[in-house]
């Protein structure tokens, strides 16, 4: 951010220079002030008492909220939570923008090279309908077939006669990539499929269109709509814990072992604490400790 | 001395409104054109198949969804728009036209993700029962936007019609002509030009716009002559991906960018030449 904002200025300030017949005392003091703010710039940004995370938009609201908590216990401390996606998060630890990067997927060999991952949660991804479906398992297979458009009525996976109509998430997205890897199976989604950016938003449509199916995260699913269970398996915390629910997944944070800060570490441990963990549990989440 | 500093001063500003829009566009040519050649503009306008992150990009989907979506928003906002502001310009007493012209201007100053919010709760439910199908689809958009559309339609319409000379309306109604006759075979065909116009700019303004149409549309990489079927616009697809976008994927944002800018500014170059016909 610094850099680019520097420069801005720099060329606005070339700009001024060669308009404006000035004199030489007022270049210096503008000169002078543009250091200074470089300066100001350079000193928030790496100051000591502020963290900076960022990477799934999944793991994000549950570390927003307990960096809510741990700048509660430990004031002047300033957390900055930011979204971007898994990818962008290990690209951004990678690059060192960020102190601790949030991942909802698997990394690959080439990526856990270069991080140290810790889990701080599990968390079930779930296939979720209108209360009034009669449906209440499907086997990995048929959620397949309805998500690739093959199957397009509830009866066929017995329920009522009643069109199906598919919520996916967009492309990016760390939900529907561990979707795909663990349901899709290469196959593309339905092209009819309608796509939203955000849990909740499926969980909005879900909730009012009686044909509707989706997938979201387990802690946000809530009395609105009615979570399936998959190959006779019920998500629940024990069931996702041990990854007998098939569709469970770890929520990683990301750091560098070669470069972390006090803070950093202090934060983490923080997360792996009981408080930090009850937090994440009272929010859906599974405990890893 | 001083005159001359301001001057001076003033040109920079207004040489830096122009230069921020050259540099927009300069940086979404330099991110979005290496990925059009890198892929062929006749695989990343006319093919079908958008999976970005394995290798496909085609936008043809979007392409389509983003006219379908305008028409449809011209269907409902531009007729209507033109209606109002003929009643406007001829019928309506003068109080009316005093309550009523702040008021539609007032319809311009809502945010776009009201409008959306509304068509969500009330619209797509509504198209979902009566008509069958998921009920996000070009028929919601295309009403939503038409709605957006009026404040454009109605105030530039209703510019041009109050610019014919009153010497027109004079001769055709001492000719005998009712009022009806007069507006639609003499006023209307004077400011045809300043109402096609204003088509057209809200035309640009419905296939810019991106929160309302995310909302409503569904997003689906669908196409289909179905006003019932969902669709995704262009500017749908950047605000929907861009937010985990890295590499190609984000480049091939930039690219949708770029048709997006190509095609706004051809309809507001038509739009100006239109305009300058008039005089």
């Amino acid at each position: 951010m610094a850099p680019v904002c520097s420069s801005k200025l720099a060329s606005r300030l070339i700009i001024v220079n060669i308009f404006y017949p000035v004199r030489k005392e007022t270049h210096k003091l503008i000169l002078a002030l543009m250091l200074v703010s470089v300066v100001c710039f350079c000193c928030r940004t790496g100051s000591k008492n502020s963290l900076v995370l960022a990477g799934s938009t999944s793991v994000q609201p549950f570390v927003e909220l307990l960096a809510e908590i741990y700048q509660h216990h430990h004031p002047g401390v300033e957390i900055n939570v930011q979204g971007g996606g898994s990818t962008a998060g290990i690209r951004a630890v990678k690059e060192h923008i960020c102190d601790i990067g949030m991942c909802s997927r698997h990394l690959n060999p080439d990526e856990s090279c270069w991080l140290t991952a810790i889990p701080i949660a599990i968390d079930g991804i779930v296939l979720v309908v209108h209360p009034a479906n009669p449906v209440a398992n499907v086997t990995v297979e048929q959620a397949r077939g309805i998500f690739a458009g093959r199957i397009r009525n509830w009866q066929e996976v017995g329920g009522n006669d009643q069109r199906i109509t598919v919520i996916t998430r967009e492309e990016g997205s760390g939900t529907r990539a561990s979707f795909e890897e663990k349901v899709m199976g290469g196959e593309n989604f339905a092209p009819d499929a309608l796509v939203q950016d955000s849990n909740g938003a499926v969980r909005e449509i879900v909730a009012h269109n009686p044909g509707a199916i989706g997938y979201i995260s387990f802690g946000l699913a809530d009395r609105r709509v009615k979570v399936l269970a998959i190959d006779g398996v019920q998500p629940d915390e024990e069931s996702i814990r041990t990854h007998r629910y098939p569709l469970a997944r770890d929520f990683l944070l990301l750091i560098d072992d070669t470069q972390v800060s006090r803070l950093a570490r202090s934060f983490i441990e923080f997360v792996l604490s009981d408080e930090g963990q009850e937090a994440l549990a009272e929010e859906g989440l599974i405990r890893v400790r | 001395m001083r005159e001359r500093l301001i001057e001076r001063g003033l040109a920079v500003v207004a040489l830096s409104a122009l230069g921020s829009l050259l540099l927009i566009a300069l940086f979404i040519f330099i991110e979005g054109v290496p990925l059009i050649i890198k892929v062929g503009i006749r695989n990343f306008i006319l093919a079908t198949h958008w999976a970005p992150t394995r290798g496909s990009f085609g936008i043809l989907p979007m392409i389509v969804g983003s006219l379908e979506v305008t028409l449809m928003a011209l269907l409902f906002g531009g007729g209507t728009g033109i209606g109002v502001a003929m009643f406007l310009s001829e019928f309506a007493p003068r109080w009316s036209v005093r309550v009523l012209k702040p008021l539609i201007e007032l319809l311009a100053g809502i945010p776009s993700v009201v409008y959306g919010f509304i068509g969500v709760v009330v619209l797509v439910p509504w198209i979902r029962k009566t008509f069958g199908g998921p009920g996000f689809s070009v028929l919601a958009a295309g009403v939503v936007l038409g709605i957006m559309i009026l404040p454009t339609v109605i105030a530039i319409s209703l510019d041009a019609l109050n610019a014919v000379p009153p010497s027109y309306r004079e001769g055709s109604l001492a000719l005998g002509a009712t009022r009806w006759q007069t507006l639609s075979r003499v006023l209307f065909r004077a400011a045809r030009s300043g109402i096609i116009a204003s088509l057209i700019l809200a035309m640009g303004r419905a296939i810019g716009e991106t929160m309302a149409v995310i909302m409503v549309a569904g997003n689906a990489l669908l196409i289909s002559a179905s006003p019932l079927a969902p669709v995704r616009t262009l500017t749908a697809n950047i605000a929907l991906e861009m937010g985990y976008a890295v590499g190609d994927h984000q480049r091939a944002l930039f690219a949708t960018g770029v048709v997006l800018l190509v095609v706004i500014a051809l309809l507001n170059t038509i739009a100006f030449l239109t305009m300058r016909a008039r005089k």
